[in-house]
């Protein structure tokens, strides 16, 4: 601890003071090079090891980049893959409907051209009308009127069988019309029939062009997963971050129902296992209350998967149908009995609560209130004692989007925590670096009355040397005097210029020193 | 994977259960002073020990003993009980306890002297050997101690981490004579307790019983 009896030497302490002023400006004098050396020395290894750390943490930065591309076009490959596959099922299945169908359809459609056919030809069938007929007549009637008597009789005669047979023709021409006019009538139902078959297998096709479309869609998403352009790897993005909060909401509500599932079965399983036990912290009862619920969600996560809803076990996915079956029918059994022993639970529950009730009621000296008690809330309380475990059946779809989502998701906000940071480690290593510097300056600035003398002298000697014939300058002098100092000082701020370095920076395996100060 | 997490859940929640041997349950020993006159103080403590019943969890201990002339013995024991773990069952002990409470409160004599440290003795030695992770002593009395002749109680007392509740301390005649007799008469106790390892408190407001069960 330095006194103030130390420093007062002349007995004059602001004497003493300015004596030791300037005994300390001038050792900082003396000491000037390696002062400056070892400040920039610092700021430089400063500088360097956060420019290196940086430089890993965007090396690592970039991989995980990459990684994160990886699994994210191979998520959505996956996910194509599964979207083609369920079409192509889809497809197989009209396709079979529908060309079972086909024989069915051609017999009809035969039968009613064959009818079709027929009808026509029947149709055409008709005799022709003989206009020569009609002539002849009006001949013979004109020719009755002329001439000789019996001549006319005669001719009467024939005019009148001829008209009589004119009209048994004519009748019965009308009735091959009237014949021909009813079959083109049963024609239509039977044209009818053919167009509707034709409409209903053209609708057909329509749907099976229409999922061919969807098919060539999915394709064509696949492709370009496939070849991981940006568009894909934007669309996956975007896809997997509304998924991972739309899932999240729906788990947050999930949770909402685990809990009053929970509170519904803690205080009766009380009466199973004990109220006053513990383990731990917690109560045994309400551990084994979480325990069934989390045996439900279990429970319900196996059955998803054996009814390959979800993916999230890839074991049970591949298992053979019958055993799938079976372990389908094995998770509902238990969920069914989980859900029937909460249902129990939940009747001792309104049992308890009302024992309770009454004894609290009888404690504070309360006569006890004699309502008409209700079913309807025991019975609500039941009911939802056994719905709630089926309903958290159905965590198992959001939960299988949320974990797969989330992978995007903490994969792109670890990269993106890792750019922040080596940009503040950038920031921070050039602070260093400009910090060295500026103390490098600072420390000039508490020595500048030596330096003013040491420039006067060494510009008087300058003069007096080009008086000489000489064309030196005082720096150069300088540089004589100091020759370590000021190469060291040039050296050292030609690396730190920007535009000295970034000639020298072009590719990234230069040393880091020399980075670009950007 | 959902099952290994649920697996090692389980395991870590059996793991910690066996490592902690810590009892969670309460104990309460309830003194009761039956000398003179504060015998009519007895319907209040009463309520006391309703609310005792309705805050108790099933696993915990209840002792109600009273304060006579010679308190160090099991006989002043008026009930005791350790709740079942079935809520349903414990509901029903409860009912007992405030039965053999109301007969004892009918049929309570006065006793000549008051000897407190007797009962606290007692309820310390009793509540150790409860192994409860809380234990309490209430003492319902004015905590003037009144011992007959040749019984031996000023020596300290061990209240083995024993927190002590004194209820209803009413105020003598003697008091409002001179009211440093009843600070008095408190700061001994309370020394005598905190010396002894104990935590002391006075609740004189019945009517805010939360207290208690706070405590």
């Amino acid at each position: 601890m330095v006194t103030s009896e130390a420093i007062d030497i002349f007995a004059n302490l602001p004497l003493s003071i300015a004596f030791w002023l300037v005994v300390a400006v001038v050792l900082l004098y003396l000491a000037r090079t390696p002062a400056h050396l070892a400040l920039r020395a610092t700021g430089r290894a400063v500088y360097n090891g956060l420019r290196l750390t940086a430089r890993s943490v965007q090396l690592a930065e970039q991989g995980l980049a990459v990684r994160n591309r990886d699994v994210l076009l191979t998520a959505g490959a996956e996910s194509a893959e599964r979207e083609v596959e369920r079409e192509f099922e889809r497809i197989a299945k009209v396709v079979e409907r529908d060309v079972a169908a086909l024989p069915s359809l051609q017999r009809q459609l035969a039968e009613q051209v064959t009818y079709l056919d027929e009808d026509y030809r029947a149709s055409a069938e008709v005799p022709p009308p003989s206009p020569g007929w009609v002539k002849a007549v009006a001949a013979v009637a004109e020719l009755s009127g002329k001439g000789d008597t019996p001549v006319s009789s005669i001719l009467e005669e024939i005019h009148r069988s001829t008209a009589a047979q004119h009209d048994s023709a004519l009748a019965e021409y009308r009735e091959a019309v009237a014949e021909r006019h009813e079959k083109l009538d049963r024609m239509m139902p039977r044209w009818r029939r053919v167009a509707v078959a034709l409409e209903q297998t053209g609708k057909k096709t329509t749907a099976l062009l229409e999922r061919t479309r969807l098919i060539d869609g999915h394709m064509d998403r696949y492709a370009e997963v496939r070849a991981g352009t940006d568009r894909a790897e934007r669309v996956l993005t975007s896809s997997a971050l509304t998924q991972f909060f739309i899932s999240g909401f729906v788990l947050a509500i999930a949770v909402g129902g685990a809990a009053i599932n929970f509170n519904l079965i803690a205080l009766p399983m009380s009466e199973m296992v004990g109220g006053g036990s513990y383990i731990g912290n917690w109560k045994t009862s309400d551990v084994a209350a979480l325990v069934i619920i989390l045996v439900e969600v279990a429970m319900g996560l196996y059955l998803m998967e054996a009814l390959r809803i979800t993916r999230l076990f890839p074991v049970i996915g591949q298992m053979d149908d019958r055993m799938r079956v079976k372990m389908a029918w094995v998770t509902f059994a238990i969920l069914f009995i989980l859900a029937g022993i909460e249902s129990s639970l939940a009747l001792m529950r309104d049992r308890n609560a009302a024992d309770l009730q009454a004894l609290r009621q009888s404690l504070a000296s309360v006569e006890p209130v004699h309502t008409q008690t209700s079913m309807i809330p025991t019975i609500g309380q039941m009911v939802m004692g056994f719905i709630l475990p089926f309903a958290l059946t159905f965590v198992a779809i959001p939960l299988e989007t949320f974990v797969h989502s989330s992978r995007t998701v903490l994969g792109t906000g670890l990269g993106l925590s890792l750019r922040w940071t080596a940009f503040v480690l950038r920031l921070l290593g050039n602070g260093a670096q400009a910090l060295g510097e500026l103390l490098v300056d600072v420390y000039d600035v508490v020595i500048f009355l030596p330096l003013w003398i040491e420039r006067r002298f060494f510009a008087s000697r300058g003069n007096r040397g080009a008086r000489n014939g000489h064309d030196d300058h005082g720096a150069d002098d300088l540089a004589e005097t100091w020759p370590d100092d000021e190469a060291s000082d040039t050296a050292a701020d030609q690396e730190f210029t920007p535009s000295a370095t970034k000639s020298t920076n072009a590719s990234e395996s230069e040393p880091v020193g020399k980075e670009v100060l950007s | 994977m959902k099952r290994a997490t649920l697996t090692v859940l389980l395991a870590v929640l059996l793991l910690g259960g066996c490592a902690d041997t810590t009892s969670h349950s309460t104990a309460v020993y309830m003194l009761l002073d039956t000398s003179g006159t504060y015998r009519n103080e007895l319907q209040r403590a009463q309520k006391i020990i309703d609310f005792l019943l309705a805050t108790l969890q099933p696993g915990d201990s209840l002792v109600v003993a009273r304060i006579d002339s010679g308190s160090f013995s099991e006989k002043d024991i008026v009930c005791k009980m350790t709740f079942d773990g079935r809520p349903s069952v414990a509901n029903q002990q409860k009912r007992q306890f405030r039965e053999t409470i109301d007969e004892f409160v009918i049929s309570v004599e006065s006793s000549p002297y008051t000897d407190i440290t007797g009962g606290v003795i007692q309820a310390v030695e009793f509540l150790e050997e409860t192994g409860a992770g809380k234990r309490r002593i209430l003492i319902f009395s004015d905590l003037k101690e009144d011992l007959p002749a040749g019984h031996v109680r000023d020596f300290p007392l061990e209240m083995g981490g024993c927190s002590v509740i004194a209820l209803n301390v009413t105020k003598l005649r003697s008091d409002n004579v001179d009211p440093r007799e009843y600070f008095a008469r408190v700061t001994y106790w309370e020394t005598r307790v905190a010396s002894g390892g104990g935590s002391w408190q006075v609740v004189n407001d019945l009517d805010n019983l939360a207290t208690l069960a706070a405590n």
